[in-house]
Parts: structure tokens; sequence; C-alpha cells
């Protein structure tokens, strides 16, 4: 019995058990690299994707519980930004991953998946957080190699290039 | 080769997949496939190391005027293998766009040793360097040879050779693209002098983030291989005492009968799962029924400090100089400190990964090792096979901060591809990394210190008690290997666990010093490795808790009687840094009285600390909750002198890093276990520092263009440590004893002060 569905705007049959959890499903029938394995408990983050545009952890979320559902993984988010910001063109990178780049954010990186579907799915909701928001927000992500100043500090830039787009 | 992707499963293209922007293909880059096709031996055919004389191991000149660099050191994250070109590029005057490196792989890169201890820059950048030059002098005279003139009248820029009057030009790739140098060292190429580097020292971006924050990057966790099996491995939750292991009694199969095509494979007590599909590996590694040996071998993490004091050991002199007991009797003020730390664990945010593909004459193993070529020597034994018959690649994962289950991993993933007679992936679970890590040990630490009433330091005396690392991996223990201690089974390997002669008083001008390791068993403790800044956070703990105290007692600025007691510049020079940045204003330090005034109180303090190089410098602001207990680190400086500092950008970076990871450690983290094994296996049980608690952190580089690179990955976090517990008792009067600051810890100690 396959599961309808979708992921990055794209519409998938997946054969895996309906109980799989849908990380399995996306690194290994769909063969992405976004969400990936940190504890299976969700604890940490690692495996994060947004689900209808709320992040879920796609660790201890099964397959079945996404059937019918719009999911987008750290791949889609040029892609969901541009459509959700009514963009023309999609861009190489969401501004959270730019802003990240340009704060040269990340020390092994393996967190930033959530980090940036984190930090995306804040910044739609609330384009302008302060830093307490941010912590707040961001607060069920870990980082062992502990970037997150930089991590704070990328957000508000991304904040602003946000804005700045808006208003161009 | 084996390890080249070729089909799909659920059928997803090939086309589609590179589409979706995935890049799981395993092996060797276009380029290095071009490079082997045109050169006489193929790179990567034979076992390596290759000979590090020659200058084709170190470096491969491109007919499009780009050069491949050949390093034998991990990218762990820490942004080394960025600062290593930029070292070469300025040696080869090429620009960083010219000029790329391939992945550590036993057929393929040199043995520049093991990436740990800060090494990468401070002993690989020389050798880097070193290949460099010697390439830039055969380049130099092959244009000579070209243009009939010498090769000192010579200018290179962009890898384009002209003569003086810019007439005549010719490019690296002109002269040499694709071929072999065939050139040993000449041992008189001249390297640059730092007045001439112009990529050393600037804050060149990182070359792996932008494949990192896309997702295309590739981390040992995404590798897969044409006709893998997924492997998990079955062990009690939570490792037992070392050297007594985990025995199994019984396991029954028909508890996961109905997982179909699982299989169990079975070496001893060592114990995994295999299946074609990861999900059904995961459930019945979970499900499996295996009975354990009961076992009582630990002392408990609550009474572990108790025993490890009590315990006769040899007394091991690190340092005895002076006349320490005479100083001591003569002294106007002795100030002491006793300390305890805990085992602490890596905890890698992804747990370990490995592929084995174990066929009965070879073995390729993929996975994330600190050093391949230490790894293949271990594998080699395990599976009986000839060394130059294993070959071990490296990918990264996430950060390691030392000996976490890497070559655990690895080790599972080789005995069960040899079982299975297929390629297995094994990931490790979040508690298997957790709960079977190489632990950093525990530590009792006693700091004795003397002044006299100046504020000199007239003597000072440490005596630590800690064990060894352990030398066996938990895979190889549970399949029959013994349990040995690090350094082959002898002891007293060099260079392992003992007191740090730097972090503990070697800052300090101190005539009579004496420093004692008391060297505990390894077995019947936890599983230990080198834990990011081994032992040094427990030693400044001690140590600078003792100095700051004595400064306390005779009521002197904490900065100033350090300053008064130091004479070397370099420490200085990160003390100083670090109060500058921190805007310390010297005052003499009064006692609060815990029993009075606002709920919540601040504090600052300072410390110094390093690991086995460098200098590093201190300051934390903290806020301490007398009510609940609750301490919240609020700003932490960090200075750093790791002399010439190749990329300033990526060792704040580190700092920053350092920093925060020290506040969660000082802060949260502690392993702990019964009498029977480890319970904290997951992110909930052995909580790290996050977000909310954050502090606001400030790197400072004390850059020294004219002195030689050292490590910079790891030696502010002693200070850093030691910072935060003066703060603490700045704020409170209170000296604390052990770490982490747990609520309830602080609150026994403000009650029994």
């Amino acid at each position: 019995m396959a599961t309808p569905i979708t992921v990055n705007a794209r519409s998938w049959n997946v054969t895996a058990a309906p109980d799989t959890p849908l990380l399995y499903v996306l690194a290994n029938e769909l063969q992405l690299q976004g969400p990936r394995f940190g504890c299976g408990l969700a604890q940490c983050g690692s495996c994060s994707v947004l689900v209808d545009g709320v992040e879920r952890r796609s660790c201890v979320t099964p397959v079945s519980a996404v059937a019918g559902k719009s999911v987008t993984t750290l791949e889609g988010l040029p892609a969901w930004y541009a459509l959700t910001h009514r963009l023309a063109r999609t861009p190489d990178m969401h501004p959270v991953q730019q802003a990240m780049l340009d704060e040269q954010a990340p020390q092994c990186g393996y967190c930033y998946n959530g980090m940036i579907v984190k930090a995306a799915e804040l910044l739609s909701k609330n384009p302008r957080p302060d830093e307490t928001q941010i912590r707040t927000a961001m607060n069920g992500h870990l980082c062992r190699c502990g970037t997150y100043p930089s991590i704070i500090r990328a957000v508000r830039r991304a904040s602003e290039l946000m804005t700045s787009e808006v208003r161009r | 080769m084996t390890h080249r992707q070729t089909g799909h499963e659920a059928g997803v293209g090939r086309r589609d997949f590179l589409k979706s922007g995935g890049a799981l293909v395993i092996g060797f880059g276009l380029r290095e496939v071009l490079s082997a096709q045109t050169t006489t031996a193929a790179r990567g055919a034979v076992a390596g190391p290759p000979d590090a004389r020659q200058i084709d191991t170190w470096l491969a000149i491109h007919a499009d005027n780009t050069a491949t660099v050949y390093v034998g050191f991990a990218e762990l994250g820490q942004g080394a293998s960025t600062a290593l070109l930029q070292i070469a590029a300025d040696e080869l005057d090429l620009e960083m766009t010219q000029i790329t490196s391939v992945r550590l792989d036993t057929n393929v890169t040199p043995n520049q040793g093991g990436t740990y201890s800060s090494a990468s820059i401070a002993r690989g950048g020389p050798q880097v360097r070193t290949a460099a030059a010697e390439a830039r002098l055969a380049l130099l005279d092959m244009a000579a040879k070209r243009f009939n003139v010498a090769s000192n009248t010579l200018a290179v820029s962009k890898g384009v050779v002209s003569t003086i009057d810019g007439v005549r030009r010719v490019t690296y790739g002109e002269l040499i693209g694709e071929r072999r140098f065939d050139r040993t060292f000449t041992g008189s190429a001249q390297a640059k002098n730092a007045a001439e580097y112009t990529v050393v020292g600037a804050p060149v971006p990182r070359r792996d983030l932008s494949d990192k924050l896309k997702g295309t990057y590739t981390y040992m966790q995404h590798v897969r291989v044409p006709g893998m099996l997924h492997g998990r491995i079955v062990r009690p939750r939570g490792q037992r005492a070392y050297g007594v292991g985990a025995r199994v009694m019984s396991v029954d199969e028909t508890s996961i009968r109905e997982i179909r095509g699982v299989r169990i494979l079975r070496r001893g007590d060592f114990i995994g799962v295999v299946a074609e599909n990861e999900w059904d590996a995961v459930r019945a590694a979970r499900q499996v029924k295996v009975t354990w040996e009961a076992t009582s071998a630990l002392p408990g993490s609550d009474n572990v400090h108790e025993r490890m004091r009590a315990t006769k050991t040899p007394e091991e002199i690190v340092v005895d100089r002076g006349d320490v007991a005479g100083a001591f009797g003569k002294a106007a003020h002795v100030a002491s400190h006793v300390s305890r730390a805990p085992y602490q664990a890596h905890a890698p945010f992804g747990p370990n990964c490995a592929i084995a593909d174990v066929k009965p004459g070879s073995a390729l193993v993929m996975c994330s090792t600190q050093d391949v070529y230490a790894t293949r020597r271990t594998l080699g034994t395990l599976l009986e096979l000839p060394q130059d018959q294993v070959r071990v690649q490296y990918y990264e994962g996430s950060g390691t901060y030392g000996h976490s289950c890497y070559d655990d991993a690895a080790q599972a993933a080789a005995f069960l591809s040899q079982d299975a007679g297929r390629p297995v992936r094994v990931q490790f679970m979040r508690w298997d990394e957790h709960g079977w890590d190489n632990f950093g040990p525990a530590h009792v630490g006693e700091a004795r210190v003397a002044a006299d009433t100046d504020g000199k330091i007239v003597a000072y005396e440490y005596h630590g008690w800690q064990h060894n690392w352990s030398g066996t991996e938990a895979s190889a223990q549970l399949a029959g290997e013994r349990a040995v201690e690090w350094g082959g089974g002898g002891g007293n390997a060099q260079g392992v666990q003992g007191v740090n002669r730097l972090t503990c008083g070697g800052m300090y001008q101190i005539a009579n010093l004496r420093l004692v390791n008391h060297k505990l068993p390894v077995t019947e403790y936890l599983k230990a490795g080198w834990l990011r800044s081994p032992l040094d956070l427990s030693f400044a703990f001690a140590s600078e808790q003792a100095i700051d105290q004595l400064a306390h007692d005779l009521k002197i600025d904490p900065y100033e009687f350090r300053r008064r007691n130091i004479a070397d510049d370099r420490w200085l020079g990160v003390l100083d840094a670090a109060a500058k940045r921190a805007n310390w204003t010297p005052s003499a330090p009064a006692r609060r009285s815990p029993a009075e005034g606002a709920s919540v109180v601040p504090g600052r303090g300072i410390g110094l600390g390093t690991h086995l190089q460098s200098w590093g410098g201190a300051v934390a602001d903290v806020e301490v909750n007398r009510q609940t207990g609750q301490v919240a680190i609020k700003r932490l400086f960090g200075a750093l002198d790791a002399g010439l500092v190749v990329n300033p950008a990526i060792v704040e970076s580190q700092i920053c890093g350092q920093l925060v990871q020290t506040a969660s450690r000082m802060l949260l983290e502690e392993v702990k276990f019964d009498t029977s094994g480890v319970t904290t296996v997951d992110w909930a049980s052995y909580p790290i520092l996050r977000f909310e608690e954050c502090p606001d952190v400030t790197p400072v580089v004390v850059q020294r263009l004219n002195e030689r690179s050292m490590g910079a990955g790891e030696e502010v976090m002693a200070a850093a440590a030691a910072a935060i517990a003066n703060a603490f008792f700045d704020a409170t009067g209170v000296r604390m004893d052990t770490f982490p600051f747990t609520r309830a810890r602080v609150l026994a100690a403000l009650r029994h002060a």
C-alpha cells in the first residue's frame, strides 16, 4: 500500500510501511540530505521539516501522518520562500541560509538543517523578532559546537534581508 | 571499484535525484578521476601512506592552472581545511579559487598524524608549507629552463610565471598540468617569511559552509553504497564498567520474528542486526530481547570521587622544583582548593555512522575518524587483514570534540559486513553514542598555593587523581578483545592523561612547585577518551580557584594579583587582552554575605589556562539566584594567543564555540551512572546548553605575526572554566568544589557556607 506524500512541491507514492518515520523515507527513498538523523526522539531538531509551513520533527512523525500535506525540506526552502513571498524567481538560498553564510555561522554544520528550517518558520510568522523571541523560538534546537550567538545574529540579519526585499 | 553509486531505490531516477540537490554519489570527484587517468600510477590504486618526501604526494597541478593539495588532516568542522589551503595558496602564489583538496583516504592522502591536540595548523601547517615551497621551486626551475634565465629572476602571480620584463609568461598548468613532478624534496626550497604573506592572516571565508547550508554537503550519515544493508548494534542502554563489559546470557530470536528479513549477527557479546530496510533495523535493534548478565562493578557517579581519592596509587612526580615543603612552612598566606569534576560526554550532535565493505581478502571502510591510518591499523588487526588490504576513507560527521564513538562505529560496521558478506552501514542511535562514549574522565584535584605578604606566590602544589584513556573500543571488547589502557596496554604511554604543567600553575613565576599524578587503574571505571581540552577544565577549576582565593585573602584584585606573578609576555598578553575587552575594573573584592541582599547576585571572575600549547585568558560575568540555585552565565570574554593566526575569523569562531561549550560543561554536563552502568543516554538525561541559556561571547585573537602557529581549537576552555568558577565566588562568597553547577549543588553549597 503506497502513501501519497508531497515533498518540495513534488508528489510521491511511498511504499514504506505507514508507521515508518518520515525521516527514513526522506533520507532513503527520496535521498534528501537536509533532514538528518540526530536523536530519533524529537529532542534535538536535526531532522526538522516544515509540514504545511509548521516545523515538525520528521524522526517521530509517521509517514502516514503527512499524507495529503505539503512537506518542505531544507532543499525546498528557497522555492517555498519564493512562493510564499511571490517572488518571480526562486533564489539560490533562503534569506536565512544567505545570512548564515554571510555570518560564517556554522562550525560542523550538522545541526543547521534544523536551525534553518526553524528560523525560516519563525520569520514566516514574525518577520521582525527581537533577540528574546529568537532565543525562545529556537530553544528546542541544539548546537553542540556552540554557535548559538552566530545563529542569533544570522536570524536578525535574515530578518533585515527579508524586510528590505519587501520594501524593494 | 565497489563504492560508486549506480542504482536507486523506490524508483528515484538518477536525473531526478541530481535535480533534487542530493549528492550521495560515493567516491572521488571528477578532478580526481581525471588526474588519476593521466598520471603514471593511478592515485588511489595502492595502499598509502605515500612517500612524504615526494612533491606528488602533496600536490597535483592541473592543465587549467589549478592545484589539488593532498592534506592529511580531517576537517572536523573547525575550518582547518580552509586554513591549510590558505598556507598552500600563499606559498604557491595561487588564489584561493585556484586551489582545492580531496577527502582523506589511506590510499591517497599523506600520513600527517591524527587530527587531534589542535595539530592541524601547528604541525600540519609547516608540512604543507614545505611541500608547497618545494613545488614552487620545481615549477620555477621548469620555467627558468624554458626561458633560459635564472630561476631567481622570475616572478609568480596567480600561478603565472613571468620573466622580469613581463614579456615571457607561462602558467603552472602549461608547465606540468596533469603530469607528475617525480621530484623528491630538495631541502633547499625557501619558504616565504611572514611579511610576504597575503592569504595567511586574512579572514578568508570557509570553503565548506555554502554546501553545508544548502544541504549539498555529504556527511558520513548521508553516504549509501549499492547492495548495502542497514545495521544497528544491540547493547544494554548505557555502558557497563570498562573491562567488565556486558555479557550476553541469552538472545530470544523469536522476539523479532514479525520483522521480516532481519538477521541477528553475533560475535561473542557483540550483537548487531542487519536489514535491507533501515526502519526494520531500527525496530529490530530496539525490540530484540537480549538478557545481559547483571554487573555492579562501578562505584556510581555519586561515589566515584570518593573511590578515586581513596585508591592507593603510585605518586608520579610531573614537576618538583625548589623546596616546596619549606616554602609552604614559611609562607604568610596559604590557600587551597579541593575539587571534583565529572565524566563528560563528547555527544556529537549526529551519532557516529560508518559503512564497511569487507571481502575475503580486503576491506573498504568509510567513517568519521580523526586519524584514517590509526583506524586502518586497528581494523586490519581486528579483521585479520594485512594493512595494505584495508582502505579507510574519511567522511565528515558532526563535530566530534575528541574521541567519540567513531572507531566503535567503524568496527561495528566492519564486523557486521564481514559476517553478513555484504556492505553494511551502521548508524549509532542516540543512546548508543551517549551511553557508550569514550567519556572525558572524572577528576579529583587538590591545589595548594602560598604567597608572601607582598602578594608574590612562593609555593604551589597540585595533586591530580584520574585514570587514563581506554584503548579498546566497545565493539572489539564485546567481540572478545582484551580491555587495555590507551597506549597499548603497557600503561605509561606518553602524552596521555596527567596533570597539565601549563594549566596547573605554569603561567606564574613560582620558585617552589610540585605537580603529582595519582594514576588510577583504567578498568572498573567508565570507558574514557580525549574530550576537547582533556581534563584542563578540571585542572583550572581547582588551580585557578586556589590562586583566586589567595588574591582574595591578600585583598588584592585578582587580575592585579595574577599580573604581579606572571613574567611571560604571552600569558600577560592574553590576561590583559581579556581584562581590557571586558573593561575590568580593579577593586579589592569584598566578600558578600550569602544571607543578605537580593536573591539574584552578579559576579565577575577572571582565569587563565590552556591545553598543551598556546595561551588562554578569560573573564566571566554570572548571575546567581540564591533562592533557586540557578546560575546564569551572562557574558564570556575569551582571549587566545595561538601565535600566527592563519585565519582570524575562523579562530574567533573557534573561541566563541569553546566559550559556549565551556558554559555548557560547567553548568549542565554530567554523565550519571549507577553501580551497573551509565544512565544518561539522551539529551533529556544529559542536557547541554540551549539558546535561552547562552551567554554573550566576545572572542579576542591576540595575533602574533612573527610567532609559530599553534593550536586554536581548545585552548581557551580551561581559562573560561576558571573564570566562571571565580565569578560564582565573586557573586556569592562561596567556592564551588564540584561542577557542573546544578541547582541542587548550588543550593547545598550556599546552605553549607
